[in-house]
Formats: C-alpha cells, structure tokens, sequence
C-alpha cells in the first residue's frame, strides 16, 4: 500500500502537471476576481473566504481526471485490479494521493493568496482549518467521479458535471466557517458539520468507489 | 369568464403558459420517440426474419 | 427464427402497461384539466398573496414529483442493484427527464411566484435553492447514461451515482438551509403543504396533484417500454454486425 502511495505521489510531482498547475490555477483564479468585481477593498474583504474557497475547490477539480488515467491508459490498472490489494484500498490511497500532491499544497499557499484578497486577519486560522477539513472530502469525492468516468474520451466536462453537486456541502459549510471566523462569529456548528461529512465521505464513499472501478474494469 | 388576476396577472399567466408548455413538449418528445423506435424495432426484426429465412 | 424476446420480464412489462397506458393517461388528463381550470377560474384570491396563490396547482404538484420521481430512481436503481431485473434500470432512465422537467417546472413557478414578495425573479430561497441543486443532479444521472456505450455498465453507473447523489442530495438540503438561515426568514415563501392550506384551494390542489402523479405513471410506462425496445434493437443490431 505505502509502495502505491509513494509510487503515485512520484509519478505526480515529476508529471509536473498536477503539482503545479494546481496551484498556479489557484493564483489566476485569486487575480481574476478582483478584475471581475472590482477592487474595491470593502468588497474583497467580504467576499474573500468564499473566493478562496471557490478556487481551491475548483484547482482540485482540474486535477481529478489524471487520477486514474494514467494507470487506465497503459494497462497498470487492470493490475492493480489483480493484486491482492482490496479495490477500496486501492481508490483511498488514489485519493489519498490526489491530496497530497493537490489539496494540502493548496491548504499551504492559501495564506499567500488571502493577501491578494485582503482577508481579515481574524479570517486565517479559520480559513487554513476549514479547507484542511474539508480538502479531503474533495479528493476522495472527486476519486469517485473519476471512477465513474475513466476510461471516456473527453470524460471531463461530463466528471465536473458529476462531482460539483456533491461538492455542495462541503463546499457551503467550508466556505461558511470560513466566512463567520473572519467576521468573528460562531463558527462551531458549520466546523462540526464540515469535519463529519468529511469523515463519513472517507469512511464510505471508498465502497461506491470501489465498485464503480469493478465495473469500469470488467 | 377570466377571473379578475389584477397586478400579478403577467405572473400567473406566464407560470401557467411555461408549465404547460413544458408538459405538452415532454409528452409529445415521447410518443414520437416511443413510436419511431417501435417502428424501428419492427423493421429490425422484420429483417432478422427474412435474413434467417432466405 | 421467431421474435423472441430474450428476457421474458421485459415483454410482459410491455404487455400489461399497453392495456393500461391509455386509462393512465386518460384519467391524468381528466384530473389535470378539471383541476386547473376549478383552481384558475373557481377560486378566490389569497388575501396576502392575491392571485398569485393560483400558481400552487402547478407549483406544489410538480414539486412533489421532482422529488418523488428521484426517490422512485432511488428504488429502481437498487432493485438493479440487488435483483438485475433490467426494467428496472431502464424504467429509471425512463423516469430521468420526466422528473427534471418537473424539476423546471418547480423552478420556474417558484421563481415567478416569489417575483411579487421578493421583487427579484430569482432569490436564494432554501427551498428553491435546493430544486435547483436537484436539477442539477438529474443533469448528471442523464448525461452519464448518455456517455456510456455499453447497456449493462450503464445501468451499473447510472444506479450506484443515483444512490450516492441520494445521499448528498439530503446533506445539501441541510446545508442549504443553514446557509440562507439568516437571511430571508419573514419573507420566506409559505410553500409548506404541511401548513393550514384552506380547504377551498385544497380539492383542486388534491386533483391537480393527482393528476401529475398519473402523468408521471404514464411518461414512466411509456418511456420504460422505448427504452424496452431501444435495448433489444441495439442487441439485434450488434447480432447482425456480427453474424
């Protein structure tokens, strides 16, 4: 299992691709906005938890379709398959090192990148805890719709279709505690839920994961 | 005969007009398409008969 | 070679849902048309909301089998699951755009029924907020059946998406509500079927909801049996490219 791991999280980082090209999605996102809705400070202020987290869920969305393609093209997959690794291993650790090598990277440069939104001060702590809760949900969520789809030509518009509405929750929760810890608000209730469906995601979707890959694979 | 729907008469009008309108599309879309693949269908196993046949 | 059927599930369904389509539709159609008309031009104005309160015999009805037409999908997709009778992954392709469009429906009269109260055309209600997250999930379930080439690994998708998107379906209705619970709570719209509707609007709203309900039935049975004969002549088709 940790061979997978480290054999995915190589493949990544020399790729380049998925590394990279997340985070600098993320700081085009972050610049984009100002010039979307002016740069008035007032309203960056307001609007920065949500932008922040609207970018990070969207870098993670760029990258889910490689998590399985590679492996898909040239066969490995099937070998995988194989192994005497249980399919629900093999979809976490997959998305285990979506995260890694996708969301925590993005967790780290947020700080960065809440400069250029004028963040509230109050709003760092709450923002860094609320997308390393929910960061993960996002990867393992999007490991399913990438299970769904691999194997179609042109799969990605059609896995963004898929995946967006599962990201709902998270992402209103998230984006929520993010927002009333930079105003200095109670931000308990929306944490607690934010952290449970992470947890619960981790915990099950791996199942419909795993059976969706048998499917794929047959 | 038409009730008296004074200023919200633009917004029950068009509610009715857009609902209905989207429930004869649906219905419509779907006896044509239930007949053309019917029709199809026969044609198809119609062909089966004859190659078998012949 | 006589026309065999290769399942014989399938050719009954065809069989007893000819002999009852058209008293389905016949009777959704009645029901429709007697209770539209009684609520358009037989009942009075709402004091607070004027005429507007007509809307709710298309509003509340088509809003019900958004819903219930996911939830009938939801079942469908687990008989697959556990009995692969076929109809009953076909029947919840067959159901997909039946419950989107009255997913539209819902949409759009509760947009333009809250034009008046709120003075926008779209608002950010929970309730109308998370219709539209259903569409969306209905988008998805659709597109996925169109993308895939193969019937059984369709159907296989199609039903383990639909089961899970049940379950965020849910946990987006909680988190949509404690999204917008700040904002909107005097003017929030009184859709609640659970709330004290008058009896006078009630009866033509009983007709109008029963007559979707059977149009629903009706779409169902005659879209399953298309979806039927498409399966079987796609498997003839792939015989004779073969033979």
């Amino acid at each position: 299992m940790i061979a997978l791991l480290t054999r995915d999280l190589r493949l990544a980082v020399r790729a380049g691709g998925g590394f990279g090209l997340g985070l600098a999605f993320f700081l085009i996102v972050v610049t984009l906005v100002p010039f979307s809705v002016g740069p008035e400070n007032m309203l960056l202020t307001k609007i920065a938890p949500g932008i922040l987290w609207l970018g990070a869920l969207l870098a993670c969305l760029l990258s889910l379709d490689r998590i399985f393609a590679l492996d898909w093209e040239d066969g490995s997959l099937d070998l995988l398959a194989t192994s005497p690794l249980p399919m629900e291993a093999l979809v976490s650790i997959k998305a285990l090192a979506h995260w890694l090598t996708t969301g925590l990277p993005l967790v780290v440069a947020t700080p960065v990148f809440a400069l250029l939104l004028s963040l509230p001060e109050a709003g760092y702590f709450p923002l860094v805890l609320s997308l390393l809760l929910g960061t993960p949900a996002l990867s393992v969520i999007g490991t399913f719709g990438a299970a769904l789809t691999v194997g179609l030509k042109r799969g990605g518009l059609l896995l963004s279709l898929l995946v967006l509405p599962l990201y709902v929750p998270t992402l209103i929760f998230g984006a929520e505690m993010a927002r009333r810890g930079a105003q200095g608000l109670d931000m308990t209730t929306a944490m607690m839920m934010l952290a449970g469906i992470s947890f619960g995601v981790i915990a099950l979707l791996p199942f419909a994961s795993a059976a969706v890959l048998r499917v794929n694979l047959r | 005969m038409m009730p008296e729907l004074g200023k919200y008469a633009e917004a029950v009008l068009s509610s009715y007009a857009v609902s209905i309108m989207l429930i004869v599309v649906l219905v419509v879309a779907s006896v044509t398409r239930a007949r053309r693949v019917k029709r199809e269908l026969e044609s198809v196993e119609k062909r089966g008969r004859e190659n078998a046949e012949g | 070679m006589a026309s065999i059927w290769q399942y014989a599930n399938p050719r009954k369904f065809i069989e007893t849902t000819d002999r009852i389509l058209p008293w389905v539709a016949g009777s959704s159609l009645v029901a429709l048309v007697v209770g539209l008309v009684w609520g358009f031009f037989f009942t009075p104005d709402d004091y607070r909301q004027g005429s507007t309160v007509k809307i709710i015999y298309l509003h509340v009805p088509s809003a019900l089998m958004a819903i219930n037409g996911w939830i009938m999908m939801l079942v469908a997709s687990l008989i697959w699951i556990v009995r692969r009778h076929h109809v009953s992954a076909l029947a919840a392709r067959a159901a997909a755009p039946v419950g989107a469009t009255m997913t539209v429906i819902a949409l759009v009269t509760g947009a333009i029924w809250g034009q008046p109260m709120w003075g926008t055309w779209w608002a950010w209600d929970p309730r109308l907020t998370s219709f539209l997250i259903l569409f969306l999930f209905y988008l998805g379930y659709m597109a996925l059946w169109a993308a895939i080439e193969n019937d059984d690994t369709a159907a296989d998708l199609t039903s383990v998406l639909c089961l899970v998107g049940s379950v965020f379906a849910v946990l987006s209705r909680y988190a949509v509500n404690f999204w917008n619970q700040g904002l909107h709570q005097g003017a929030s719209l009184s859709l609640d079927k659970e709330e004290n509707v008058a009896d006078v609007f009630y009866h033509p709203l009983l007709l109008c909801i029963a007559g979707f309900v059977l149009l629903f039935i009706a779409l169902l049975f005659l879209r399953t049996q298309t979806e039927i004969r498409a399966r079987r002549m796609r498997a003839l088709l792939a015989r004779e490219r073969l033979g």
